[in-house]
């Protein structure tokens, strides 16, 4: 089985970032944009908050409309990224209808979750959880 | 390495509101010698704005900064803003969290100071190496500063990595003590920056992140963190993640030292109705964090309210609650109805005022009503204790100033008192009107001299607090300054990172030092006292300058007279204590 991020319950997500933060720091950067879990309001902090994340699609579209295989199906669920193969076309983020994979502004190529779990392992009110893929 | 991570900081936005202009300027020798957060702001305020700048005039520059520490670690939360306060014409700061700090740093900037003014509304969208500036004029006259920022959310970019900095109503008529919204629910509340941005026409600004800076030694780095954010989340912080800042209301309730009334006493009847533990228990909606900070100790009450003239259609509205203005607009009001104060808050935020000034003017007008100095031709409404249908009306006035009364009431109870009569029980230190803490002489001597008007400048309630419980003697008047001058020179390095006050047993010397090297810098703990010093001093040279002296202070006798834990307050003793800061910093400074 493989694992995925999974979120356990986003009403008891506080806004802090940390989950974002880590996520960057886990490159080696300190930073926002480089991370592949988003944190975000769907209208002001009253409203609460809404954790994006790749959730390992078992039929992933951003897998199938990518035009040179960069993003390959991983087995059980969720994609892997070769870097190597990839134009920066964009196509993935557009056909993820949930926001999971955004373009990193500054290598142009996408940001998506590799499932290492390094996040859950900071997030202070327990949002976030590393949980095998079902 | 210690020049690598000085140079992710380093750079500073100029931004001239006249010119519609904007440039980047590395500062690398203001942030290698003075860390950042509030050591590089004063500095740049001592280059930016005249010893006899007009607060409200295109000369008053506006300074915001981040430091070394910024989002990195955790509770690195707070952003510096350092203006010249149209209260009191002084030196001033004001700390805020939400995301600023994250955005600002993450947007590539170490500091950002506006300077001069636009001549129409205008809003700035600030992005790494990009300014906007935008025609503010749909966006003017907005009252709500709620409302500004879902409007700005809608119209700009950046979701979750962005802050969005605005005004209300009472920033744009230059109440003297409004505020500066940040995100929703956390401000540059004290010391009047809203009435600076709207002296400037500035109605918001919009920050996006977009930079990310290599951390020169991941595995130090790694290493420090994890030791500070497990530290974060144990009994060091476990008062602000509970109950939050509320909590001080029942403790402070029974030690007597709750400014009720407008300081005529230190214990309110009605406190356990406002209490933090009441609001958890039945209002108490949802918890929020400012970035980087795993305590949020930001909470959320709703409001469920049924219209009066439409039975079954109901609202819901949220509104932040916290310690100082429990204090300043209930117990000091009078008001023990939870719905009621909460109403009270909502119109504050909502209008942009600072609550802790708002509560405090509103006491002296109840006082100056309740006597006969004024009535209800000035008032309009009948200010009575605890009538906080009265009061809504009243912040309302502030706003809106139909009337002289009300002009007065926005520049600050100093200027209300000195019109109007009753100086005698009108709160305020320097012209600012205090945070609310009745435990005793030190305190009310450390907002004399203090530049922020938070009972976090020195902490001084803690050392009443620590006299009292220990059975002590007063420290003599010189040991008293010297005692508040040691702490808040201590806390210039805490605001210097800039953190939030919040983490201060957390971050000690020890560790502050460990986080600092981690990152390539090669501080020993005695250096950054001696920094914390030199900051301080610094700050007092700039105030001394613009004519600041403790000892000339106008002194509210009210204090003088309502007993606290530690006694009534000598007058002789805390005009020796400011002498004696005076005469120390006339030398040092």
């Amino acid at each position: 089985m493989v694992k995925r991020v999974a979120i356990l319950d986003a009403n008891r997500c506080v806004g802090c970032q940390i989950c974002m933060l880590i996520c960057s720091e886990r490159l080696g950067y300190a930073g926002l944009t480089k991370s592949a879990i988003w944190v975000v309001t769907p209208g002001g902090v009253e409203r609460g908050f809404t954790v994006i994340v790749c959730r390992a699609c078992k039929d992933p579209p951003c897998a199938r409309v990518c035009p040179e295989e960069a993003l390959k199906i991983r087995p059980g669920g969720g994609v892997l990224l070769d870097p190597r193969k990839c134009i920066g076309c964009g196509h993935c983020v557009a056909a993820c209808d949930i926001g999971a994979i955004r373009l990193d502004p500054e290598t142009g190529k996408p940001i998506v979750c590799v499932y290492c779990g390094y996040c859950t392992q900071f997030c202070p009110h327990h949002v976030i959880a590393l949980e095998e893929v079902l | 390495m210690k020049e690598n991570w000085v140079n992710t900081l380093s750079r500073v936005l100029y931004i001239d509101l006249a010119r519609k202009d904007y440039w980047v300027e590395d500062r690398e020798d203001l942030f290698g010698e003075w860390l950042g957060g509030i050591g590089v702001a004063t500095k740049l305020y001592g280059e930016e704005v005249a010893s006899n700048a007009d607060p409200l005039g295109p000369e008053n520059s506006i300074i915001f900064s981040v430091g070394p520490l910024t989002a990195i670690y955790p509770m690195a939360s707070k952003t510096i803003a350092v203006f010249k306060s149209p209260l009191n014409n002084n030196f001033s700061e004001s700390h805020a969290g939400g995301r600023s700090a994250s955005a600002m740093r993450f947007a590539g900037y170490g500091a950002i100071i506006i300077r001069y003014a636009s001549e129409r509304p205008v809003y700035l969208i600030i992005e790494p190496d990009k300014v906007r500036f935008r025609d503010a004029g749909a966006l003017w006259g907005v009252r709500s500063a709620e409302t500004v920022g879902r409007i700005l959310r809608e119209v700009t970019s950046g979701a979750g990595l962005r802050s969005i900095l605005r005004i209300g109503g009472a920033g744009e008529r230059l109440v003297r003590y409004a505020s500066v919204m940040v995100e929703t629910f956390r401000h540059f509340g004290r010391m009047g920056l809203g009435a600076v941005f709207g002296s400037k026409k500035l109605k918001a600004i919009v920050i996006i992140a977009g930079k990310n800076f290599k951390i020169p030694d991941l595995k130090e780095y790694r290493e420090v963190r994890r030791e500070l954010y497990e530290l974060t989340r144990g009994p060091g912080t476990k008062k602000y993640h509970d109950l939050g800042t509320a909590e001080n209301v029942i403790p402070l309730n029974v030690l007597g030292a709750l400014p009720t009334r407008n300081f005529s006493g230190g214990r309110f009847e009605g406190a356990e109705e406002i209490s933090g533990e009441k609001l958890a228990e039945t209002m108490l909606a949802r918890r929020v964090a400012c970035s980087a900070c795993p305590v949020a100790c930001i909470h959320l009450a709703a409001i469920r309210e049924e219209y009066e003239e439409e039975k079954f259609l109901y609202k819901t509205e949220f509104i932040s609650y916290d310690y100082e203005p429990i204090y300043a607009l209930g117990t000091n009001l009078g008001i023990n109805d939870r719905f009621g104060l909460l109403k009270m808050l909502k119109a504050v935020e909502d209008w942009g005022l600072d609550a802790i000034s708002t509560g405090v003017v509103l006491s002296w007008a109840t006082e100056a009503f309740e006597c006969g100095l004024i009535n209800k031709d000035e008032t309009l409404v009948s200010l009575r204790w605890g009538d906080w249908r009265a009061y809504i009306e009243a912040i309302k006035n502030i706003v809106l100033q139909p009337n002289e009364f009300y002009k007065t009431l926005a520049l600050g109870v100093e200027e209300a008192a000195k019109k109007y009569g009753g100086r005698e029980f009108a709160l305020s230190f320097n012209k600012v009107e205090p945070a609310g803490y009745l435990t005793g002489p030190l305190y009310f001597i450390s907002l004399a001299v203090g530049s922020r008007h938070s009972h976090l400048d020195a902490g001084a309630y803690s050392l009443d607090q620590k006299i009292f419980s220990r059975g002590e003697v007063l420290p003599k008047p010189e040991e008293a300054a010297r005692m508040i001058a040691e702490e808040e020179a201590w806390r210039q390095v805490l605001t210097s990172l800039a953190l939030c006050l919040f983490a201060r047993s957390i971050y000690t010397p020890e560790k502050v030092t460990k986080a600092l090297n981690a990152l390539g810098y090669g501080f020993t703990p005695e250096e950054l006292k001696k920094l914390g010093w030199k900051i301080y001093l610094e700050k007092q040279r700039i105030k001394r300058s613009e004519g600041f002296r403790p000892s000339e202070i106008r002194l509210p006798e009210r204090i003088f007279e309502t007993p606290t834990p530690l006694g009534k307050i000598s007058k002789e003793y805390f005009q020796q204590a400011l002498s004696a800061f005076d005469e120390v910093m006339g030398k040092w400074a």
